[in-house]
């Protein structure tokens, strides 16, 4: 079978499932999943990008999806202009001396010569800065969270098109990169997983944490969306005419038509990521990050400054992953710092780069769609075999209501022997690299 | 001023609690270093490897609560663990056959390795999930305390109460009992040896007449009762969550990396350089300071470095810090 | 003609699947000699003995130990037959005390080996005195007694050695001669691959000189060092 072939064969088998779905559940659900599976689809392609073109372990992708999120918030919602008023300047002068404190220390540690008076001169400062940093900082976070806690609580965003916010989420992502890069790129693959692992924790911890800035496990909700409201479709009376025309019922026809809209915005954000990825990989660039990875000292010795491409690859991937963050948020309408867990939103997106087929982008994409497919439907799915399988036994039997109960851990459970047949019987995934 | 009770709340808050939690984090990163040694590579599942471990022992220990067995003031929980510990060692040899082994023939390289045990780890969180559900459990019974802070207070008269729970003491005993027995083991006896040899140097092993297959297979079973001792433990300390076991796979990690990944004594000092740095870190220290500092200097703020949900920003920063300073860790380990 | 100890008699084979590395080589032993694989780089002297050591598949050719052919036996297999190997590299476990070092060679034997590394001892008596060092803090020439040490302990009957003085002095590689010329008068044959043509050609009982996977000369280490020709072009003049 030709590869393009069987690419179109994949994409069409993962085609008829989703409409399927709609077909079997509700086109409400199955959108649902296309949705998300564009998110994922891109998610995957960020991953790919550091993995598959790089050999770049990175298993921070969460906290790239959240400061994604975070992104999005900070354009899109309205500025609180009360909390800026208590405590704005203060909070950012308290951030503008942390900068500064870190990055007097760092230029006081290249210009002093190694000794231990180099260590203890950075250390008080260090640590200087940091009370310094403390005392300016606490007050101006107290003011801000004073105001009007239970609706606000903090400094809002800028009050932008939601649009605006994704690419300042991949910015902000692409930001966090370049610190992790900086510091744990160079290092032995498992240790980098082991510095991303940890950088996505605490990325999760501050927007869980930083009221002022991500109102916390208070959550923002109410994001500006970029299409129209299910609401404002049923009160128009032309949507309602359009409805009846096709034979649908208004409530069901609004909710299609919003996800259908998001489903448009989504599509052509990953079209047009797909098309760069693939002309990036073909270029002389994308040969060059290949033949980094293949041979890392070959590449060296060649001259190639190896360190310089990976953090490149590195910011750009976690980009694409932020970039994707910011889009799930949108799509959700709020930002959740409580919702954020590491199976889900790293581990689940490697499912998906391996099952699909690393270093190749459709591989990458097509993971994308399936995994998240399998996700959902395992759920339900797996109600209904543990429903089967207990038939026979009583009903109000503790043994049955367990089983029952615990059908929906399934999904993690089915995540990993996938996972683990993919690698054992088809290691370069569905749609291998060519 | 008065130093005397200043101590004591550190005690009480610091140092007792530290020491405890880096007992069970050492016992974590000597299963995490263990496996690096000898298997070579990154093991993503040793958290919920610890929470398999710690869900057997706890539903041998309801079995044996509801037989009405119990462990005097001991938590009945020590009695289940040597079988919990044979369920975990049980099911890790089977995750070897079934997975680990085919790619130890190929020779695979050791990120691939990784990702494999991350789709262990998937298996193994929704296997705990499906048996014993995502919320917490409670498994501790006995004394809850050795020594309580109002008797401490009516003995010595202090302000301050210093309380030593049943369960810090167990973590504290029980941890150098597994530590001596487990040195003892690789310094002392010829399997011990051969595999401290094994992750020395595979070839020359092999030359030796070393069999591979038997090193893997004990060091799969010493890192099950490791991991089933930590989780237990842990447990029993603080609660039993399968998603908090996940999450102490980065202080775990840390602990091995700052030690020295490969180093078994490493493992255990970074547990502990880990632990304490967490506690004293995130701890509010007005009142140490309030009972230390001469009258009228008492602190109006909680004198807190960092709230304690930055606890993972600690060990972060100290695995960065030791990486880029001193890559192979405080005691030599090994950089493959 | 009585058969050698250890013969790989017309090896062909190379690594894997790749080329042929051996053409029709034969290699011999006999008991308590010494005998020496010398040539120029690349001409297949570590791969001639890490075939009679069953590291290689061969295409062609046998390896027979005290008559019997040892077929594909695996390595750790002939190490249980009576052969011991010090590989050039990674020789010693850096980790592990001087006397661990020895107690691993000996890991197949389940009798008493207390006597065996008296011996070593004896015959390396800087490795009795510290025993109990990590192998890695040693010097490059202690190291390598380590290494041997650690082969003898299995109370092999043929004694394989590849390169054992690269990297070391001129006066620590005399001393390694020296000894390796006591073990052999212990009765353990010999068989080593050497850089050092010259001096190893010297104690050799008998040399081979390999080129391109092929025997070129072969004779007593004495005849092979007269021999012009050998001179010319391997021992400088």
């Amino acid at each position: 079978m030709s590869p393009n072939l069987r690419i179109t064969g994949l994409f069409a088998l993962v085609a008829l499932l989703i409409i399927g779905a709609g077909f079997l559940q509700s086109w409400n659900v199955a959108l649902g999943i296309l949705n998300m599976g564009l998110i994922s689809a891109i998610m995957a392609l960020g991953v790919n990008m550091q993995w598959g073109y790089a050999g770049l372990f990175n298993v921070g992708v969460m906290g790239f999806a959240a400061l994604g999120g975070l992104g999005a918030v900070l354009v899109a919602m309205p500025p609180v202009n009360a909390a800026w008023a208590a405590g704005g300047l203060r909070v950012l002068a308290g951030l503008a001396l942390a900068v500064a404190s870190i990055a007097l220390a760092v230029l006081l540690w290249r210009r002093m010569r190694p000794s231990w008076t180099r260590g203890g001169a950075v250390m008080a400062l260090l640590f200087a800065g940091f009370f310094a940093f403390r005392a300016v900082f606490d007050g101006g976070v107290a003011a801000i969270e004073a105001v009007d806690p239970a609706a606000t609580g903090y400094l809002g965003g800028l009050g932008l098109p939601v649009i605006l916010g994704w690419p300042a989420g991949a910015l902000l992502a692409a930001g966090a990169a370049w610190i992790v890069g900086k510091t744990a790129l160079g290092l032995r693959s498992d240790y980098l997983a082991i510095a991303t692992l940890g950088i996505a924790e605490i990325i999760i911890a501050v927007l869980k944490n930083e009221d002022w800035l991500s109102r916390g496990v208070k959550n923002v909700i109410g994001l500006p969306r970029p299409v129209p409201y299910e609401v404002d479709l049923r009160d128009s009376e032309a949507f309602a005419a359009r409805a009846q025309d096709l034979g649908l019922d208004v409530v069901t026809a609004s909710s299609i038509a919003v996800k259908l809209a998001y489903a448009g915005l989504f599509g052509v954000v990953l079209v047009a990521l797909l098309y760069l990825s693939e002309r990036a990989l073909r270029s002389p660039w994308g040969r060059m990050m290949r033949a980094i990875r293949d041979n890392e000292t070959a590449a060296r010795a060649m001259g190639k400054n190896v360190t310089r491409r990976h953090l490149q690859i590195f910011i750009l991937g976690s980009a694409v992953c932020g970039l994707a963050g910011a889009m799930m948020t949108t799509l959700d309408g709020q930002l959740t710092p409580g919702s954020y867990q590491p199976l889900r939103y790293t581990f689940l997106i490697w499912v998906m780069v391996i099952v699909g087929g690393s270093g190749n982008n459709w591989g990458a994409v097509l993971g994308g769609f399936l995994v998240w497919f399998l996700w959902v439907e395992v759920e339900p799915f797996g109600l209904w075999l543990m429903q089967t399988l207990t038939a026979p036994l009583a009903d109000g039997s503790a043994l049955k209501e367990h089983l029952i109960d615990s059908a929906a851990h399934m999904r993690l459970l089915t995540m990993g022997i996938i996972l683990l047949v993919v690698l054992r019987f088809s290691p370069r995934g569905l749609i291998p690299e060519r | 001023m008065d130093l005397l009770n200043a101590l004591v709340a550190l005690a009480n808050f610091v140092l007792i609690p530290a020491a405890a939690y880096g007992a069970q984090l050492a016992l974590g990163a000597l299963g995490v270093t263990l496996i690096y040694g000898i298997l070579r590579f990154s093991n993503f599942a040793h958290g919920d490897t610890m929470a398999f471990g710690a869900m057997a022992t706890i539903l041998v220990t309801w079995g044996f609560q509801s037989l009405g067995l119990h462990f005097g003031p001991l938590p009945t929980a020590l009695l289940a663990l040597p079988i919990g510990i044979a369920a975990c060692a049980l099911f890790v040899l089977g995750t070897d056959r079934a997975v680990y082994r085919f790619y130890r023939r190929q020779k695979t390289s050791p990120v691939v390795l990784v990702i494999v045990s991350m789709g262990v780890m998937f298996i193994m969180n929704g296997l705990v999930r499906f048996i014993i559900g995502p919320d917490d459990q409670s498994f501790a019974d006995g004394e809850r305390f050795i020594v309580n802070a109002r008797e401490f207070k009516s003995w010595t008269g202090l302000e301050e109460g210093l309380a030593l729970k049943t369960s810090q003491g167990i973590t504290i005993v029980v941890a150098l009992l597994t530590v001596a027995v487990l040195f003892w083991f690789l310094n002392r006896t010829r399997t011990g040896k051969s595999m401290r040899a094994f992750s020395d140097n595979e070839d020359l092993a092999l030359l030796s007449g070393i069999n591979p297959e038997r090193v893997v297979a004990i060091t799969w079973i010493i890192v099950a009762a490791l991991a089933t001792i930590a989780g237990t433990l842990y447990g029993l300390d603080k609660s039993f969550k399968p998603f908090t076991y996940f999450q102490l796979l980065l202080p775990i990690f840390a602990a091995a990396i700052v030690g020295g990944l490969g180093s078994p004594i490493g493992a255990i000092a970074g547990g502990f350089v880990i632990a304490f740095s967490e506690v004293m870190i995130t701890y509010a220290y007005k009142k140490v300071l309030g009972y230390a500092l001469p009258g009228g200097w008492e602190p109006d703020g909680l004198v807190q470095l960092l709230s304690t949900d930055y606890k993972f920003a600690v060990s972060f920063v100290i695995l960065i810090v030791v990486l880029l300073f001193r890559p192979t860790g405080l005691f030599k380990g090994k950089s493959v | 003609m009585s058969q050698p100890f250890l013969i790989g008699e017309a090896m062909t084979g190379g690594y894997g699947g790749g080329a042929d590395i051996l053409h029709g080589c034969t290699i011999a032993v006999e008991r308590g000699e010494i005998a020496v694989i010398v040539g120029p780089n690349g001409a297949g002297k570590s791969t001639a003995m890490k075939a009679l050591f069953g590291m290689l598949d061969l295409r062609a050719g046998e390896v027979r130990l005290d008559g019997v052919s040892l077929g594909a036996t695996s390595p750790q297999e002939r190490v249980a037959r009576g052969m011991g190997f010090v590989p050039q590299t990674h020789n010693i476990f850096t980790s592990m005390s001087v006397e661990e070092n020895l107690e691993m060679g000996a890991f197949l034997r389940r009798d008493d080996i207390a006597r065996t590394i008296a011996q070593v001892y004896e015959l390396f008596p800087i490795l009795g005195d510290k025993r109990h060092q990590p192998a890695g803090e040693l010097s490059g020439g202690q190291r390598q007694q380590v290494a041997v040490g650690r082969a003898l302990m299995t109370q092999p009957r043929v004694l394989m050695l590849d390169e054992p003085t690269a990297g070391v002095s001129p006066i620590v590689m005399d001393e390694l001669f020296d000894r390796i010329i006591e073990v052999a008068r212990t009765g353990i044959s010999i068989l080593m691959v050497e850089q050092n043509a010259r001096q190893a050609l010297e104690i050799a009982d008998r040399g081979y000189v390999l080129v391109q996977g092929a025997n070129a000369h072969t004779g007593t280490g004495a005849e092979l060092l007269a021999d012009p020709d050998v001179r010319r072009s391997f021992l400088g003049g």
